[in-house]
C-alpha cells in the first residue's frame, strides 16, 4: 500500500508558541485516519498545513510522492526570474531603436510591457503548473490551498464555512471549479464546451447531494439549511473537486447520536464506494474507535501514540493527556 | 379578476424560465424594447413638454456612459466584493487613450469602433498592473488602494502638461466615422450616439451576465461570501479577484472612449473622486450584484441627476412662490439652484436607502436573502441581526489564505 500523504518532522511556531513540534504523520492509501488530542492540542493548526493554508516553520509533506509544502527555498531568486524575459525583451528592443525603425520599436515597447504584464500576473497568481517549472531553478514555494485541491485533497472545516448566501447546488459547483476546464473566454463566447460542461457538472452536483442525503434540496440557499444538512453540503463540497483524500475538522461536532450515526455511516460509505481516503480529526470517540484504522493522538503540539484504535485506547500516555497523571 | 391575476401569474412564471434558459436572447428582447421606447417617449406628452427630442438624447447617451460604468463596477464590487474607490481612473485611461489617437493634439486620426476596444483593452492593462501587486490586500486596506490610484491619475494628467495640456485638456477630438443607415454623427445630434450606446450596453450585459452565470461567476460570489473557503475549494482567488478588476476596468476604458468622442474633449476634472463615488453610489442604489438592477438604477439615478433637478428650476421659477423675508433668513424658491443640492440629495437619498431598503432598488435574490435574513426567520430584534451578519467561523482563521506568499 502506498502513501497518500507522507508528513516528516512537520513544527509550526507561532511566535513563542509551538503549535505543532517535530510531527510525523503518514496516511496510507484507502484507510481512515483520526488525529486526536485534548483542546488546544495543535490538530487544527496541523489540519491547516496540510491543507496549505499555514506554512509550517521546518518540515515537508508529500502528497503522493510529490513534495508540496515545506518552508520556501531560494524565493529571493523568484522575482529576477519574472524579469528576465521582460528585460531579454527591453535590450532586443534598445537593440532596434538603435536602426530607427519606429514601428518595430515601438512593437518592441509594447510586447516588453505585455511579457512584463504576463510575468506579474503569472508570478502572484502562482499556476501549479508554474511552481514545478520554478523547482528547476532551484526555487520551491509551499503549495497553497487551492494548489493542494488540484493536486487532490478536499477539506471541510470545524466551523462550517459554506457560502451562506449561495444555494446547495450552487456551493456544489464551487466545488467543482478545479476540476471544470471552461475559461472565461468560453463563458463569454458561451461555446459548446461550456454548455456541455455547465450541464454535466449540474448532473454531478445533483448525485452529491444524493449522496450525502441532500436530494432535491438543491435550490435551498445554504444558510437556510438545517445544522445537520449544512455539515453534509460542506462534504458535498468538498467531494465535488474529485479529491483522492478527505480532510474533515469535527464532522459530527453539535449533532445528536442519531445524525453521528448517519454521518459515521456516510464516511465509511465514502471509503467503501468512491474510494477515499480519510482524515478525521474528532472528538467523539464512538466514531473514531468505530471506523478508524489508525489513530494518532496530539497534545501540547506532539505525538504521543499512534497505532490502531485498540492500541491507542490502552496507551497511558494518551490515558494520562486526556485524564490527568493519577495520584501517587 | 381572479382569473385574470392567475394568467398574470402563469405568464410571469413562464417569462421567468424563459430568460434563465434563454438570457441572450431576453437581454436582446428587452434592450430592442427599451431602444424603441428610448426613441418614440421623447417625441409624444409628457416628456417632450420638459424638453426637445435631441436633449433627451443626449442624456440618454450619457445615462448609458454611467450605465457602462455602473454595470464595470457592478463586477468588482458587486460580484467580486472588492471595494473599489477609484474607478474613475480607468474611465480616464480610457479617454485619455481616445484622445491621443484622434486629435489635433496628437495628429492622428483613427477609427472610432476599433478604438473602443483598444481603449477598453489599454484600461485592463492599467488594471491588472495596478491588480496584480494589490489584490492580496483586504477590505479597507484595497479601497484605501484603489482611493490612492483614482486620485493619482488626474493628478498625473494635470501636470504632465507638455503631453496633456495640464488642465485645459485634449480638445478637438474628432467625431467618429458615419454609421450605415444612420449617417453622420453630426455635433448637432444625439441620436447617432444614444444609438451605439444601447448597442454597446446590450453587447456588454450580455457577455457580463454570461460570466454571471458560468463557474466563473460562481467564483466571483464565492469569493466574495468566504475568501478563505473559497481557496480551500480550488479557486485561484489571485486570479479569479484580478478577472473581476481587468474586467471592470476595461468596461469602464469603454465608457471613456465613447465619452471622449461625444464631448469631444478631455481634461482631468472630467474624472474625480465624485465619479467614482457616483458610481458606486448608483451601484448601491440600483442593488449590488444584480446586473439589470444595477443597469436601471444607474439610468435612473443619472436621469434624476441632469433631468429633473434642472427641471425642478425651471417648475420654482414657473409657479413663482412670493419670497420669505424673515429678517436674516431670505428664502426665494425661484433662486435656488436645485442642481446645486444634487449631493445634498444623493447623501440623503442614500441615507433613507441604507435605512429603508439596503439591498438596492432592484436587488440579486442573495443580497434580499442576506439583508433580511432576521425578517425570513420572525425575528424582530436588531442584536439577533447582528448575530446573524457575523460570518461563521470568521475567528478561525484571520489573513491566511495567502500564507504561502
Amino acid at each position: 500500500m502506498t502513501d497518500v500523504l507522507n508528513a516528516t518532522k512537520i513544527t509550526k511556531r507561532f511566535g513563542g508558541l509551538v503549535a505543532v513540534h517535530d510531527v510525523d504523520f503518514t496516511i496510507p492509501e484507502g484507510s481512515i485516519v483520526s488525529l486526536i488530542g485534548p483542546n488546544g492540542a495543535g490538530k487544527t493548526t496541523f489540519f491547516n498545513i496540510i491543507a496549505g493554508i499555514y506554512d509550517p516553520t521546518a518540515g515537508s509533506i508529500d502528497f503522493h510522492g510529490e513534495n508540496m509544502i515545506a518552508r520556501a527555498r531560494r524565493a529571493w531568486l523568484e522575482p529576477f526570474l519574472w524579469l528576465t524575459p521582460p528585460a531579454i525583451l527591453l535590450l532586443i528592443t534598445l537593440a532596434i531603436s538603435t536602426s530607427g525603425n519606429q514601428v518595430l520599436t515601438g512593437l518592441g515597447i509594447v510586447f516588453t510591457i505585455l511579457t512584463l504584464l504576463g510575468s506579474m500576473v503569472t508570478g502572484v497568481s502562482r499556476p501549479l503548473a508554474y511552481q514545478r517549472a520554478i523547482r528547476r531553478f532551484g526555487i520551491f514555494r509551499s503549495a497553497r490551498p487551492n494548489d493542494m485541491v488540484v493536486a487532490g485533497l478536499g477539506r471541510t472545516f470545524q466551523n462550517i464555512r459554506l457560502f451562506a448566501n449561495m444555494t446547495a447546488m450552487d456551493n456544489v459547483l464551487v466545488g467543482m471549479h478545479s476540476r471544470l476546464k471552461t475559461t472565461w473566454i468560453d463563458a463569454l463566447l458561451s461555446t459548446p464546451r461550456d454548455r456541455r460542461e455547465e450541464k454535466t457538472s449540474r448532473v454531478r452536483a445533483n448525485e452529491l447531494l444524493t449522496l450525502v442525503g441532500l436530494k432535491g434540496r438543491g435550490d435551498v440557499v445554504a444558510k437556510n439549511l438545517p445544522y445537520g444538512d449544512q455539515r453534509r453540503l460542506e462534504i458535498a463540497r468538498a467531494l465535488a473537486s474529485d479529491p483522492k483524500l478527505l480532510l474533515l475538522d469535527e464532522p459530527t461536532a453539535g449533532m445528536n447520536p442519531n445524525e453521528t450515526a448517519n454521518l459515521t455511516r456516510l464516511i465509511g460509505r465514502l471509503r467503501s464506494e468512491l474510494g477515499l481516503t480519510v482524515l478525521l480529526i474528532e472528538h467523539d470517540m464512538r466514531v473514531v474507535m468505530g471506523i478508524s484504522d489508525r489513530v494518532t493522538v496530539l497534545d501540547h503540539g506532539e505525538r504521543i501514540a499512534e497505532g490502531t484504535p485498540d492500541e491507542v485506547r490502552r496507551d497511558p500516555k494518551v490515558i494520562e493527556a486526556y485524564l490527568g497523571t493519577p495520584p501517587a | 379578476m381572479k382569473q385574470l391575476r392567475a394568467r398574470w401569474t402563469a405568464f410571469r412564471s413562464r417569462s421567468h424560465t424563459f430568460a434563465e434558459h434563454h438570457r441572450s436572447a431576453t437581454i436582446v428582447i428587452t434592450m430592442l424594447i427599451a431602444a424603441i421606447l428610448l426613441i418614440f417617449l421623447p417625441r409624444i406628452p409628457p416628456l417632450n413638454a420638459i424638453q426637445g427630442a435631441n436633449p433627451w438624447y443626449d442624456a440618454f447617451a450619457n445615462a448609458g456612459v454611467f450605465v457602462l460604468l455602473a454595470m464595470g463596477l457592478n463586477v468588482v464590487v458587486g460580484l467580486a466584493g472588492l471595494l473599489d474607490l477609484g474607478y474613475a481612473a480607468f474611465f480616464a485611461i480610457g479617454a485619455y487613450t481616445y484622445a491621443y489617437s484622434n486629435s489635433p493634439f496628437s495628429g492622428l486620426d483613427l477609427p472610432f469602433f476599433p478604438m473602443l476596444l483598444v481603449g477598453a483593452a489599454v484600461a485592463a492593462v492599467f488594471g491588472i498592473a495596478l491588480g496584480a501587486p494589490t489584490l492580496r490586500l483586504r477590505g479597507d486596506y484595497l479601497a484605501i488602494m484603489t482611493l490612492g490610484f483614482g486620485e493619482i491619475v488626474p493628478i498625473v494628467f494635470v501636470n504632465s502638461d507638455p503631453y496633456t495640456r495640464g488642465t485645459n485638456g485634449i480638445g478637438g477630438i474628432y467625431r467618429p466615422e458615419a454609421l450605415p443607415f444612420f449617417g453622420e454623427f453630426s455635433p448637432l445630434t444625439s441620436f447617432n450616439y444614444m444609438v451605439v450606446m444601447i448597442f454597446i450596453v446590450t453587447v456588454a450585459m450580455m457577455l457580463l451576465y454570461r460570466l454571471h452565470d458560468s463557474r466563473i461567476g460562481r467564483a466571483w460570489m464565492a469569493i466574495r461570501e468566504d475568501e478563505l473557503a473559497a481557496a480551500a475549494n480550488g479557486i485561484n482567488t489571485v486570479l479569479t479577484k484580478l478577472l473581476a478588476f481587468a474586467l471592470g476596468a476595461t468596461t469602464s476604458g469603454l465608457a471613456g472612449v465613447f465619452n471622449a468622442s461625444k464631448l469631444t474633449i478631455v481634461s482631468p476634472d472630467q474624472f474625480s473622486f465624485s465619479v467614482s463615488f457616483t458610481v458606486l453610489a448608483m451601484v448601491i442604489v440600483g442593488g449590488m450584484g444584480n446586473i439589470w438592477g444595477v443597469a436601471a438604477g444607474a439610468f435612473i439615478v443619472y436621469l434624476i441627476q441632469v433631468v429633473l433637478l434642472k427641471q425642478l428650476n425651471t417648475i420654482a421659477e414657473t409657479i413663482n412662490l412670493p419670497a420669505l423675508d424673515l429678517g436674516p433668513i431670505h428664502f426665494d424658491l425661484a433662486k435656488i439652484n436645485f442642481t446645486d443640492y444634487q449631493y445634498l440629495l444623493f447623501g440623503i437619498a442614500l441615507v433613507l436607502m441604507m435605512l429603508k431598503r439596503p439591498e438596492g432598488l432592484f436587488p440579486s435574490q442573495a443580497r434580499r436573502a442576506e439583508l433580511h435574513a432576521a425578517e425570513d426567520l420572525g425575528a424582530n430584534d436588531p442584536a439577533l441581526v447582528g448575530a446573524l451578519g457575523e460570518a461563521p467561523g470568521s475567528d478561525e482563521l484571520t489573513g491566511g489564505s495567502e500564507g504561502g506568499s
